[in-house]
């Protein structure tokens, strides 16, 4: 809650309280320690490539295809995540039922549980002799080791994201203005479309974005439920593990900053219109 | 404490009001600074168990870690304890092994990475190879200390079925049929599946001959193939649990031990005509014993499993022992005989076969190559 808070007030200065010369410093050091440094090595190991090994390494059909289901399959993943997250949330913050707490912390579970377990579960859920599989394949839809068992892990794994971040703004949105819009003769599809959903704009797409890139940078969920086809169901990550088990550091190093840019790229994109959105529709 | 008794609060105050103040619930500044005493003394009290943890692990007499491939789980059990049992024995020390299992080549790079191993027995040579190579841990010609090529027991790789073998496979030929599905892990990612791909090879090459004719078998085959697993653990819950494919492909040790875990009742274990003698290759890691004090430990492990009661061990567990002569005899005459194909004879030794059939763009990679 606090967090969002915060993300949400833009201070420029650093106030009234001393001690902004040592919160900097660690912050500095604590982010250099931590992503910087690790990411720099990345970049250097990957560096020993060259432009042309790593666009070699971008083109390479294999690795085209895992990109393209990594990426696509996530953002897919993400989307749904942000649609029926917000309606998780929704439920969570506007009705008392019994059980709602236990609802609540359910929605965490995703974050605790370790996701090789995660992925073990569902694989066993959805293959076909599983509770969920065995309804589902009679009627020729295969969900267990194809890439739409990739998109079960994926949104799995990403819903709490869009839940906690929409959940702090929705709490402090005003019944009062429902109403207000209820009186001023607006239909109910107008009041959520046009009163409810743009304040919260900003935090489900935070939501999406955190969503999506864990989606696509996840292996351990995804390894037991993908099948791991080569041009079908290979996430980037494994090709990754491959380059490892091969030896090949620099090759597997190649493949990660090529995601690390596509994700930074997609998530500056992101950004960029949560900041329009920001500014169109101001915030809570 | 504190982290239960503060989730109790939240949850009451969630049940209660329906718009909660997001202040609610942290508290009057008295419960706030108990709280934060509460706190502190967790985290002083987690690092206190930290500190004693090391001092402990320091104080202990010796330590040794195995690191093993994903099916050895089992077997190292046993020769750990049996081991520590003789050794305490002889020297009266006490002494404690840890094992670490995964896939072969990602323990490898672990112990490359610096996971300090004293001892590794991994599915390959070529795992054992690239750690001498690329961190110089072990000599180059680490295989030739130990009997025996440096493989204490070896293994092969057979078919294990549904019982009364609905599909009627009976060998290599019928795992290309339409419509069998052939459960293996990804040899890019598992040694085991390694075996498994080149045995298949050495049943083609005998049959055929003709190089092409070897890859259309090979490609055939792995088009019956639903599912890559990562490693051999997987592959056995994917066929045994998740009740895929119609045969799997798998180490004869990890067959028996589906048996044993899951009823013979359920499985049947089928010889095909020809397979490949599995090598799993052991070695002292010279550089971590030297550093840590433990090589005359370490060293006496590994003789350890060239030894009658180690190698009885080996074959209670499905492992077919390099000393046949020194185990009962019903547990030897329990592995089926079959023609076995070797990897240095047959294939030129892992230093060539692993670049020419699993490295980058090799025959493996070019099976799934879309035809342009």
């Amino acid at each position: 809650m606090a967090q969002a808070l915060v993300l949400g007030r833009r201070t420029s200065g650093p106030g009234v309280l001393p001690g902004f010369g040592l919160s900097i410093g660690f912050t500095l050091v604590y982010l250099s320690l931590i992503v910087l440094i690790p990411l720099g090595a990345l970049a250097l190991k990957a560096a020993g490539l060259g432009v042309d090994g790593l666009l070699k390494i971008a083109f390479d059909a294999r690795v085209l295809a895992a990109l393209k289901i990594s990426f696509g399959v996530a953002f897919a993943a993400a989307l749904i995540n942000a649609i029926f997250g917000v309606l998780v949330a929704w439920v969570l913050v506007r009705y008392e039922f019994p059980g709602r707490a236990l609802v609540d912390a359910a929605v965490d579970l995703p974050f605790a549980l370790p996701t090789a377990v995660a992925g073990i579960a569902l694989a066993a859920l959805y293959a076909g002799n599983g509770w969920v599989g065995a309804l589902l394949e009679p009627h020729g839809i295969k969900v267990a080791y194809t890439p739409l068992g990739i998109m079960v892990a994926l949104v799995f794994v990403g819903l709490p994201f869009v839940v906690r971040t929409v959940q702090p703004l929705m709490q402090e949105l005003d019944r009062e203005i429902e109403e207000a819009s209820a009186t001023l003769g607006a239909s109910r599809l107008q009041t959520v479309v046009r009163v409810l959903l743009p304040p919260l704009l900003p935090a489900v797409l935070t939501g999406f974005a955190l969503a999506f890139a864990r989606g696509v940078g996840e292996y351990g969920s995804v390894i037991f439920i993908a099948g791991n086809m080569p041009y079908v169901s290979e996430i980037a990550p494994l090709l990754i593990v491959i380059k490892l088990e091969e030896f090949d550091y620099r090759g597997a190093t190649g493949i990660a900053l090529i995601m690390l840019l596509v994700s930074f790229a997609m998530l500056l994109v992101i950004n960029l219109i949560q900041a329009w959105s920001r500014k169109r529709y101001g915030h809570v | 404490m504190s982290a239960a008794s503060s989730n109790l609060d939240t949850a009451s105050a969630g049940l209660s009001a329906a718009y909660r103040d997001p202040r609610q619930g942290r508290g009057t500044g008295r419960t706030r600074l108990w709280r934060r005493v509460v706190d502190w003394a967790l985290i002083g009290a987690a690092f206190a168990v930290v500190a004693g943890v090391a001092v402990q692990a320091r104080a202990q007499s010796t330590t040794l870690l195995n690191v093993s491939y994903d099916p050895t789980r089992e077997l190292y059990k046993d020769v750990n304890a049996a081991f520590a049992a003789e050794w305490k024995g002889k020297t009266g020390e006490t002494l404690t092994i840890r094992a670490s299992h995964g896939g072969s080549g990602k323990q490898a790079r672990s112990v490359i990475d610096g996971l300090d191993a004293d001892v590794v027995t991994l599915a390959l040579s070529a795992d054992i190879d690239a750690i001498a190579r690329e961190a110089k841990l072990l000599p180059a010609e680490w295989q030739k200390r130990l009997p025996n090529n440096s493989a204490p027991y070896a293994s092969t790789i057979v078919f294990l079925v549904r019982k009364g073998n609905p599909k009627a496979i009976k060998d290599w030929d019928d795992l290309v049929k339409p419509g069998i599905g052939v459960i293996t892990p990804n040899p890019k990612t598992s040694g085991g599946a390694r075996w498994n791909y080149l045995a298949a090879w050495a049943y083609a090459q005998q049959k055929y001959g003709d190089e092409a004719k070897v890859r259309d078998y090979i490609t055939a085959l792995f088009k019956n193939v639903p599912v890559l697993d990562t490693g051999a653990r997987g592959a056995t819950t994917s066929f045994a649990q998740r009740n895929l494919g119609d045969v799997l492909l798998a180490w004869e040790n990890e067959a028996f031990l589906v048996f044993d875990e899951f009823g013979a009742d359920k499985f049947e274990i089928v010889v095909p005509s020809i397979s490949i003698l599995a090598e799993p290759p052991v070695a002292v890691v010279d550089a971590n014993v030297d550093r840590k004090g433990t090589r005359k430990a370490a060293e006496a492990y590994l003789q350890f499993l060239y030894s009658d009661k180690g190698q009885q061990i080996a074959a209670k567990h499905h492992y077919r022992p390099s000393r046949p002569e020194v185990v009962a005899k019903e547990l030897v005459d329990a592995f089926p005989k079959l023609k076995l194909v070797t990897i240095d004879r047959d294939f030129g030794g892992w230093a060539k076969a692993q670049p020419e059939h699993f490295g980058d763009g090799g025959t493996f990679d070019q099976l799934y190559k879309p035809k342009s």
